[in-house]
């Protein structure tokens, strides 16, 4: 039942994006009723195509379009073209993410409140509370098949997990287990359970991970009200002489640049292209970029305080098998600034391939102590840090001065220099990961820089008072009443969890409000 | 109860008789090869003697010692392609071995006995473009060898074995 849209239909709603924002939001539209065209900048690979294997998949599936990574974090000097590992195709980042769906705390949507002023931090209160999202949270758990949630069972732990469990018990935490996991541990919504094939990343082959590619996307096309168009790279949104937005400028797959003509665009390309594409839509209207009176798009961009710990232990773990990331312990998710630093963090199981292995323990790395640490990789287990950084404002998503991709727009440079409460925070979740797999035997350990981020949040952020942020309390801009952001750049501060549940929990809140908008006559 | 796991080319026979294990390369004008493992490679871009000190190098970056040298051989071919095609390259390439032969001594880089003596030469030059175009191709050419793996342990694809589920994804007997 695929619909066509005609390029000047005006009626319709154009998403940016077919991620976990644009997917959501589209088949959400959809099912109310709403005209909605999205419009993805990669191709559609169905989840039969993936590839289990690193280096082919990251071919396939990630977004490897120039960008630029500058500033003080060692991404820029290691990966200084790969600032985030992230999708271009349709599905977006939920084809490769691990799956892991949590809620925020109560404290993590009032974090000016509860930490107080933070030098160099720009702390904002989000305008909505838990309260708030709750009812959306439950309606994205149940979409989404979130073990330990709506009754279905967590998913069994695999080898890595267990060796995170016996260290987490030796260490005395007490809030561990496999996780609350959008990956099916039996067969619901017409999807298949997990097989422990590994992989995660790299696209479940089964099916078995939600992602929007194979559940809100056809979901939303058999209403016959949506239409995904892939290979349509969005370079410019326009805006009529009263400042509303009248449709956006794409390049087909040709190259061909065409006019889809919009009643509302709703921006979901991700904290690095949302941003970027405002910027890039300036007019001598909007001389700093859509919705940017605030000169604030762009800015706060956050990444999350990452990084690993890896062990290597006398008898073999083989940690790539199974479930990438069915494994959390939650101890030290809390506000205690005793510990030298405010909000917490996360541990979560991980693993690497071998390829992988290579390319990210030790970025640079080379000689006899790396390589015999790859000689052990058998009996290696790996567990990744999850927690919330600080906003700042100097760390931006910007417009390269010189570069341009291949439609002559600008490259985004991704600037990000780590703030002392980030790097107070990862020591001590390296201290923790590495007295985790020591208490159960590990003969060596290596805490692990952060990977190029997954977790891309905070450049067009939610705020009360215009003068604050870039777009209120349903992700609307504040400047342009037809224009939505509904991705992670929307994210006032980014807690210390995975943000998929909270993208998704905003985009089904975020359609209940176009809607009635809509209805009422006001976009 | 573990799955255990086979590691190609390391049975005791093999181990004791020495194998393809740091055996000699012989270069000749036009190739580098290895009779004991039973493989050459015919350089197109770079004098195999170059070829012969691009491996050599490639081993010390990254020295796992049960890996025979022709995977560090496929490993490199890529810069001899290279060369070929671009002159450019093929300078930086060959005045990179160059310099590494002179720093190295009178017998060259291959001509240093010890690993330590080799790798004290290579911290040298570890910030040149040469070492880095070298070491930056190797972290995927030699470690993205789908054959290099079972040394490793790492079982590669998995979906076509239907997954671990009935494989071993919990068989951990050991905590």
């Amino acid at each position: 039942m695929a619909t066509n849209y005609e390029l000047d239909d005006d009626g319709v709603v154009v998403i940016i994006g077919s991620g976990a924002g644009g997917g959501t939001l589209g088949n959400e539209l959809a099912q109310k009723g709403i005209d909605v065209v999205i419009l993805e900048a990669g191709s559609r690979i169905e989840f039969d195509e993936f590839i289990n294997d690193e280096w082919d998949s990251f071919a396939q599936l990630s977004w490897g379009d120039l960008r630029t990574a500058s500033g003080g974090w060692r991404l820029a000097k290691d990966f200084p073209n790969l600032p985030a590992w992230i999708v271009k195709a349709v599905g977006g980042t939920t084809t490769h993410w691990a799956g892991a769906s949590l809620r925020f705390r109560d404290f993590e949507f009032k974090t000016l409140t509860h930490y107080g002023k933070i030098d160099g931090a720009n702390l904002l209160d989000w305008p909505i509370s838990l309260a708030d999202l709750e009812p959306y949270y439950e309606k994205a758990e149940d979409k989404m098949g979130v073990t330990r949630t709506n009754g279905i069972e967590g998913l069994p732990g695999n080898n890595n997990f267990k060796v995170f469990a016996a260290g987490a018990a030796k260490l005395g935490y007490k809030d561990y287990h496999t996780g609350r996991m959008a990956i099916n541990s039996a067969e619901r919504d017409g999807r298949m359970a997990c097989q422990q094939t590994g992989f995660c990343f790299q696209g479940c082959k089964w099916g078995a991970k939600w992602s929007t590619l194979y559940t809100e996307i056809p979901k939303g096309e058999a209403t016959g009200k949506l239409e995904v168009r892939p290979n349509s790279h969005v370079i410019q949104i326009e805006h009529d002489a009263a400042g509303k937005v009248t449709g956006v400028v794409y390049a087909d797959k040709d190259g061909n640049l065409q006019r889809q003509k919009a009643r509302i665009v709703c921006v979901a390309g991700n904290s690095i292209e949302s941003p970027r594409l405002l910027l890039n839509s300036a007019s001598s209207m909007f001389p700093d970029g859509l919705a940017n009176s605030s000169g604030q798009v762009g800015k706060n961009y956050m990444r999350h305080t990452t990084g690993s710990v890896y062990a290597i232990f006398e008898k073999p773990v083989h940690m790539y098998r199974g479930t990438t990331m069915a494994g959390i312990i939650q101890d030290e998710s809390r506000n205690d600034p005793s510990r030298g630093f405010v909000g917490g963090y996360e541990l979560e199981t991980l693993s690497l391939g071998l390829p992988f292995m290579a390319a990210f323990l030790n970025p640079g790395a080379w000689g006899r102590s790396f390589a015999s640490a790859l000689d052990a990789y058998e009996n290696m287990a790996g567990l990744w840090i999850v927690g919330e950084d600080m906003p700042q404002e100097q760390n931006a998503v910007k417009l390269h001065p010189e570069l341009k991709d291949q439609y002559g727009m600008p490259v985004a440079d991704v600037w990000f220099t780590d703030h002392p409460n980030d790097i107070a925070m990862r020591n001590h979740a390296y201290r923790q990961g590495q007295a985790l797999y020591e208490a159960v035997g590990a003969v060596r350990t290596f805490p692990t820089p952060p990977y190029p981020s997954t977790h891309n949040l905070g450049t067009n952020r939610m705020s009360e008072k215009p003068s604050d942020g870039v777009v209120n309390k349903w992700g609307q801009t504040h400047d342009i009443n037809n224009l939505f952001v509904s991705d992670g750049s929307q994210f006032t501060t980014g807690a210390a969890v995975n943000p998929t549940l909270t993208i998704v929990a905003l985009a089904i809140r975020q359609a209940d409000y176009i809607a009635q908008e809509m209805a009422a006559g006001n976009i | 109860m573990a799955t255990v796991y086979r590691h190609p080319g390391l049975s005791r026979r093999e181990l004791l008789k020495g194998g393809a294990i740091g055996a000699a390369l012989i270069i000749t004008g036009t190739a580098v090869i290895c009779p004991e493992g039973a493989w050459g490679l015919e350089t197109q871009g770079l004098p195999p003697d170059t070829v012969a000190t691009l491996i050599k190098m490639a081993r010390d970056i990254y020295p796992h010692d049960r890996l025979p040298d022709r995977y560090y051989a496929i490993a490199i071919k890529g810069h001899d392609a290279k060369a070929a095609e671009d002159a450019a390259y093929k300078t930086l390439i060959e005045e990179g071995v160059a310099d590494l032969n002179r720093r190295a001594g009178a017998d060259g880089y291959r001509g240093l006995g010890w690993e330590e003596d080799r790798v004290a030469v290579l911290q040298q030059i570890e910030d040149t473009d040469f070492f880095q175009a070298i070491r930056s191709d190797l972290v995927v050419s030699l470690y993205n060898q789908k054959e290099v793996w079972p040394y490793f342990g790492y079982e590669g694809e998995s979906y076509s074995k239907g997954g671990y589920i009935n494989r071993g994804f919990d068989d951990i007997d050991w905590l």
